[in-house]
């Protein structure tokens, strides 16, 4: 087996490694929600839904999800990375890279030209990693308010 | 925005350094480049120096080399050794019950400005800017 990161499309045996990888959320429910986005992302085998996973030695050791979303808050066309992850041991070695790489040529054959992302603030990992590959603050500026006042 | 002329020109510096690490350059080779003040540069350089980000060669050839951790080092560490990037609404005082609401209201919109560019600056790191810069250079050279 090669010791060579290759990105691949996710298949729904990946299932297991994916929710490993993730480790933002409740435990409990990331089956229905991974559930969830398997049959959207994966099953569904659409062009502009983007799943792709890296592999090493057999072994997952990341996974990206973007697609295509058109007309929100009256944006073109534009792809989004909604979901990022690599497994610890195999940071800084560009993993996180060649996801986003090939993710990005995924979106431009949908026919987009522009990728977006959205990042907490104090994720000062993900935003440094999403900074070092290009993206900068856009044109869209995301705004909330608690709605415990009411 | 407006950052302290000491803060930039210590991110002209280290931006510098940090590009080759192994090379030495003096400060006069850096205020050149840059043409700023070499006796305002020396100074910064001598703060540098203190945090550990550059290291003073002596002797012959000596000068400045980088010494930090480019892939790890932002450039909000690097301003944040000259200043607070904290805006100063520079309210007169004494306070008035009736104008305190107003007052606090737009504190409370200079810190979320501030914050945001924190978040910014904290998160570019001196690799990446390098990278960028040097993307910037090939654009420009290819007309």
């Amino acid at each position: 087996m090669s010791d060579q990161v290759t990105i691949r499309n996710t298949v729904t045996s990946d299932f297991d490694a994916v929710i490993e990888l993730d480790l933002v959320g409740d435990p409990a429910e990331k089956p229905d929600y991974w559930r969830g986005v398997f049959d959207r992302y994966v099953t569904a085998g659409r062009d502009d839904r983007i799943f792709l996973v890296a592999e090493k030695s057999g072994e997952v050791i990341g996974f990206i999800v973007g697609e295509v979303r058109a007309w929100e808050f009256g944006s073109e066309p534009c792809g989004w990375v909604f979901a990022l992850s690599v497994l610890p041991k195999s940071r800084e070695m560009g993993v996180g890279q060649l996801m986003l790489t090939e993710m990005c040529r995924h979106l431009k054959k949908a026919g987009v030209t522009t990728v977006r992302t959205m990042v907490d603030r104090e994720n000062k990992l993900t935003l440094s990693f999403f900074r070092s590959q290009g993206l900068r603050t856009g044109r869209y500026v995301e705004l909330e308010k608690p709605l415990d006042d009411l | 925005m407006k950052i302290h002329k000491a803060s930039l020109f210590a991110l002209y510096a280290v931006l510098e350094l940090a590009s080759d690490p192994e090379r030495q350059l003096s400060a006069t080779d850096i205020a050149d480049k840059y043409g700023i003040s070499t006796h305002h540069l020396a100074k910064v350089l001598r703060t540098l120096v203190r945090s550990r980000l550059v290291q003073a060669v002596r002797g012959a050839g000596g000068g400045y080399r980088f010494t930090g951790v480019v892939n790890r080092t932002t450039l909000l560490d690097v301003i944040e050794l000259f200043e607070m990037l904290e805006s100063d609404l520079d309210a007169p005082g004494p306070r008035t019950q009736a104008g305190e609401a107003v007052i606090d209201e737009l504190q409370s919109i200079t810190r979320e400005i501030d914050d945001l560019t924190k978040a910014v600056l904290d998160t570019i790191t001196l690799e990446t800017a390098l990278n960028s810069a040097r993307h910037r250079a090939k654009i420009a050279a290819q007309g």
